[in-house]
């Protein structure tokens, strides 16, 4: 594990994934410290003369953090991808895995080495996010209250969180993401099984998630009940879940709740289904795989 | 002796193609084992299957004798390897390299311990210098320090100077000979050329399209009893019709130069007897049947094995 690390950290593509993440959440932060006030006077248009707020306060750090993940949380599995995928391609590709195979290592220990390295990968990913996105965002724009804009239905809602009621929940949300961020990884390991460069693993991976998710966006009855279910991209933005306050009869937001905690559990239970599935896939393709490169 | 290697009806089929077929051998400890075949012969694939890397479609191999499917990873920690090019990480140093397949191998590992190796390839000022860097001969002495880092008792190098220069050559060649004589290592060396085998390997195998031609001990393979003698004249068929009636009637071929074959002492008297006979001689050439024969399964595949018989 520790030499996978190694060889992950002295990649230069590991820093691309850093570097892009830092740039996303700097352009959004500057944007918004510099001209913020449009863009909330325009998303709350509709609904000025029913909510009452302070327009200044609703731009702070828990939201400027959720506005960035709600972007980055879409380009994240390519940068996954472009680590993950490159497990066993990559060595392919320079030659390396015939010299890592024809050492005293089981391939099936390789294959769960490499696939929890890029987990770590994946975690590290999202724990630089928290720093940029929430931890900057709030020294830039300090705390408060958090005002969620959610489409439900075909209604438009604004949920409010209290300040004090927040942190927990960007915490669960990570954690959640670093799960469905899992399946990216599991699945971009066992496509780069099949290839000798990491190019086609990483361009496999991204079109399978784009292809997916416009499946699990497309509303026709069939394919919601016979194929969304089983697609992994269904639940890729369940984090969203912990930010949907649960309401008492009158809709007046209860502190610490969640509006559907099963629906979190039941995608997290699939989606750790799923990692499960496709790593099993992968160390039995392997531990088959005549190696020829 | 016991012996390191044992494999017993070997095979290999992708898909329609047999790359190897029935293929038994058996390597001794101490040996230096040549492994010649041109080109596709199915060199690598065997190696490959030595090396776990391949699964065999039938056959066994003992190695250590122990059953390499079932005992795998203590027999690879007795093994060290260069397989074709000695592909490592481009982006890290040699030291780095080196660490990670000693750490890979199981073994402790020391800054010495490293440092050392580096040295008895003769790189040890390149230590921290990325492998990037390195031109070929230079990573292929890495690759080597690489596979002797856990102290294997057997080595495997296939194809091991490869894109090499002649000094490269002779600095593998000179290697493989102070492990095998200084350190008593058994080494599986497998190349396409006889002469290189010829020079460092004390018991060879030829394979031809995945198949055992021969296998022995290198000198009594190149014995000199099958030396190849080609004769040059004024008038071939002339010659041809003298000969007939001495004692170097062994032809191998009649056609353009005659060719005898021969115990290599005769030569000299054979050439006395054809200026006695009045044939005028433009040129002889002697070289061995072994070689001939393993020059005709990459240039002649129609030529008749020598050793048919």
């Amino acid at each position: 594990m520790q030499i996978e690390l190694f060889k992950i950290s002295k990649r230069p593509r590991t820093y691309i994934a850093f570097a892009a993440i830092t740039a996303i959440a700097f352009i959004f932060q500057f944007a918004f410290k510099a001209d913020g006030q449009s863009y909330m006077d325009l998303v709350l248009q509709s609904v000025k003369d029913s909510f009452e707020l302070e327009k200044a306060k609703a731009i702070n750090g828990y939201f400027m953090c959720y506005i960035i993940l709600n972007t980055l949380l879409i380009q994240v599995p390519i940068l996954v991808a472009l680590i993950a995928a490159d497990s066993i391609s990559g060595e392919a590709n320079m030659g390396t895995l015939r010299l890592l195979i024809s050492k005293p290592i089981s391939r099936t220990q390789l294959i769960l080495v490499k696939f929890a390295a890029a987990t770590i990968f994946t975690i590290l990913l999202l724990l630089w996010m928290a720093i940029t996105a929430l931890v900057i965002s709030l020294l830039i724009f300090g705390a408060d209250d958090m005002l969620i804009f959610r489409v439900k239905g075909e209604d438009s809602q604004i949920l409010q969180i209290t300040k004090d009621d927040i942190l927990w929940r960007y915490f669960a949300a990570f954690g959640y993401a670093t799960v469905a961020l899992t399946v990216i990884a599991a699945l971009s390991l066992f496509l780069s099984i099949f290839a000798e460069n990491s190019i086609g693993p990483i361009i496999a991976t991204v079109c399978i998630v784009i292809v997916c998710t416009i499946i699990s966006n497309i509303n026709v009855p069939i394919i919601d009940k016979n194929v969304k279910p089983f697609l992994f991209t269904s639940y890729l933005v369940g984090w969203k879940g912990f930010f949907y306050i649960g309401t008492n009869g009158e809709g007046v937001p209860i502190k610490g709740s969640l509006e559907n905690w099963p629906s979190i559990r039941n995608s997290l239970l699939i989606l750790i289904l799923h990692i499960a599935v496709i790593v099993t896939a992968s160390v039995l393709v392997f531990r088959k795989k005549d190696i020829l490169s | 002796m016991a012996s390191i290697i044992q494999v017993d009806h070997l095979s290999k089929q992708f898909n329609q193609v047999k790359a190897v077929n029935d293929l038994s051998f058996t390597v001794n400890e101490g040996d230096v084992y040549g492994f010649l075949g041109q080109n596709g012969a199915g060199k690598s694939t065997t190696i490959r299957m030595l090396l776990t890397l391949i699964a065999p479609s039938g056959g066994d191999i003992l190695m250590f004798g122990k059953k390499l499917s079932t005992h795998r990873s203590e027999i690879l920690r007795q093994v060290g390897a260069v397989i074709e090019k000695p592909d490592l990480y481009k982006y890290l140093s040699a030291y780095d390299n080196l660490s990670i397949f000693a750490k890979m191998s199981g073994i402790k590992v020391s800054r010495k311990l490293l440092m050392d190796q580096l040295q008895m390839v003769g790189l040890e000022e390149r230590a921290k210098d990325k492998v990037r860097t390195f031109s070929q001969g230079m990573k292929q002495r890495l690759g080597i320090a690489v596979a002797l880092v856990h102290n294997p008792g057997l080595i495997i190098l296939d194809e091991p100077t490869n894109g090499l220069d002649p000094q490269g050559i002779a600095d593998i060649r000179n290697l493989i000979l102070r492990l095998s004589k200084e350190m008593g290592k058994t080494v599986v060396i497998s190349s396409h050329l006889l002469s290189e085998i010829e020079l460092i390997a004390s018991r060879m195998i030829i394979i031809n399209k995945g198949e055992k031609i021969v296998e022995g001990k290198v000198d009594d393979l190149l014995d000199p009893a099958h030396t190849i003698v080609d004769i040059e004249s004024t008038d071939n068929l002339a010659a041809a019709k003298k000969l007939s009636g001495s004692k170097w009637v062994n032809y191998i071929q009649k056609g353009k130069p005659l060719q005898l074959m021969m115990n290599k002492e005769e030569v000299p008297q054979m050439i006395n007897d054809l200026v006695t006979m009045n044939i005028q001689l433009l040129s002889v050439n002697s070289s061995h049947s072994l070689e001939n024969y393993f020059l005709s399964l990459t240039t002649n595949p129609g030529y008749v094995e020598p050793f048919a018989n």
